[in-house]
């Protein structure tokens, strides 16, 4: 799995760091995404996918192939 | 309890797309018919009244999924089309291009439309905003425009007040509470988003109604205050709340007092459901069924209901969060700020345009609240049903 996220949409609300903590962290002076860890292991795909959902910008999303 | 042959959602939004997302995430193989009003594929609003309106975005970074993803899902997507009567015997949708949809389950999902004012003319110049042609006519018109008066000064009519001041315009606030926002944060806090419009240069005029909208020639030209107060505008925008989408279910026999009526598990009927903007659920923290109008509110309650959908019985028990992005500054709300709740800033300092608050009510931490301190209201939402006595001041 690959993450990809954008910062120019984000909203910076950690909603995905809530989902996932160990991929996404927030930028301490504007709450904009960082991406922790790009390829995360399988057992954390559950919870990407569901910060993918969760996210009030639609500014995550994966790729299967990679 | 058997899962559905087919799921039929009513409104093609945020709410209906995500509940098809999470079906095909858990494996559900049978047929999702999508039916939208708008002609759109589905699109994200918080956007709208921000980067839309004062033209930082280009349009098209507005829509929720790319084309690819989208086909991925393998969604039937029926578009320009309403829905026009639900008959939940005979478990089908009627729409207005003459089609019945039959359903194995219905996701209603269809938000909500701006309400009027009372006796309102027809007048041109006085706009709404809730879809993205709302915001493009708002858009156009803005530009030519130069004294805008906004009424309501909710999140809605703040963030509008905003953009029109950023792209120059005269802009004048009109609303009845005693600050803006003053139902989303308390009046405590909604001082301070009083004292940052006009440090932006906006007219604020709160406690105060719109009486009449006056035009000449079919055009608005001015705003009516009590005591004869007259505000001259080239362009009105109406943000005095909305009402839920839900004529269409006139007669159907579903409660529609204020939104879908639904049960703790978010079912309105046998089979059918709702999610977003337009349904009242029976919220944990209080005694009254009630609705949320917010972005996260409508992904988290369309993961609920698709769990239904299949065969569970899980309950909405959300911790509400809210944003609202005004100038430079960013406002988020985690939990609940109930109506007799205190706020009081635990950290940072509103002179500074950088802190964080609490609510309480009772003795216990209802909400967190940051002004542009993204992280630490987050951090705070651990705090969230705590007792506030455990909590110290930091300055
Ligand atoms: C301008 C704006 C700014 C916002 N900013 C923020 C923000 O900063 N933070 C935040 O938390 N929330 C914000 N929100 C709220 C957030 O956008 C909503 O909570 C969210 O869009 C609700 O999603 P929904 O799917 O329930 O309904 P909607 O997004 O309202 O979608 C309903 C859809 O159903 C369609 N429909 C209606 N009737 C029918 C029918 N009979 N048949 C078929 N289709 C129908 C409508 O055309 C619409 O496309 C904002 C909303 C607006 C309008
Ligand atoms: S959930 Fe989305 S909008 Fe919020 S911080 Fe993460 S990427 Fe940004």
């Amino acid at each position: 799995m690959k993450v990809i996220v954008d910062q120019v949409k984000c909203v910076g609300g950690g909603q995905c760091v809530i989902a996932a903590e160990e991929v996404f962290e927030q930028r301490d002076e504007d709450g904009i995404v960082v991406l922790l860890d790009p390829t995360p292991p399988p057992e954390l795909h559950d919870a990407v996918r569901e910060a993918v959902m969760l996210c009030p910008a639609a500014a995550i999303w994966v790729e299967d192939r990679a | 309890m058997s899962i559905p042959d087919d799921v039929l959602v009513a409104g093609a939004s945020v709410g209906g797309l995500t509940v098809a997302e999470a079906l095909r995430r858990k494996g559900y193989t049978g047929r999702i018919r999508i039916v939208g009003e708008e002609p759109h594929l589905p699109y994200d609003r918080p956007p709208l009244s921000k980067e839309v309106l004062t033209g930082t975005w280009p349009v098209d970074r507005i829509y929720l999924r790319g084309q690819d993803r989208l086909a991925e899902l393998g969604v039937d997507w029926v578009l320009g089309v309403r829905a026009e009567r639900l008959d939940p015997h005979a478990r089908t949708v009627k729409t207005d291009d003459g089609r019945v949809l039959p359903y194995g389950a219905l996701v209603i999902a269809t938000g909500l439309v701006p309400r009027r004012l009372p006796g309102q003319p027809n007048l041109a110049g006085v706009h709404t905003l809730r879809s993205l042609d709302d915001t493009l006519n708002l858009k156009r018109e803005l530009q030519d425009a130069h004294r805008v008066v906004v009424v309501g000064a909710g999140v809605l009519g703040c963030e509008i007040a905003a953009a029109a001041r950023t792209l120059g315009k005269a802009v004048t606030l009109v609303d009845p509470e005693s600050t803006p926002m003053a139902r989303q944060l308390g009046v405590e806090l909604g001082r301070h988003v009083a004292a940052m419009h006009e440090a932006h240069g906006v007219r604020l005029h709160t406690g105060t109604t719109v009486t009449r909208l006056l035009g000449t020639d079919g055009r608005i030209s001015a705003i009516a205050l009590p005591g004869n107060q007259i505000v001259e505008a080239d362009v009105v925008v109406l943000a005095a709340g909305s009402i839920p989408a839900t004529r269409w279910l006139d007669g159907s026999g579903l409660d529609l007092d204020d939104g879908v009526g639904c049960d703790a598990s978010l079912r309105a009927a046998p089979d059918v459901y709702a999610v977003g903007d337009v349904a009242r659920w029976p919220a944990p923290w209080t005694d009254t069924a009630l609705r949320l109008e917010t972005r996260t509110n409508a992904t988290e309650q369309a993961l609920v209901v698709a769990d239904n959908i299949l065969g569970a019985d899980r309950l909405y028990r959300p911790i509400p969060y809210f944003w609202s992005d005004q100038y430079d500054t960013k406002i988020q709300v985690h939990g609940v700020i109930t109506p007799h709740a205190r706020t009081r800033v635990v950290e940072g300092d509103p002179r500074e345009g950088r802190f964080l608050a609490l609510a309480e009510d009772g003795g216990v931490v209802t909400a967190a609240i940051g002004w542009n301190n993204p992280r630490g209201v987050r951090t705070a939402r651990r705090l969230l049903g705590h007792e506030t006595n455990l909590i110290t001041t930091t300055d």
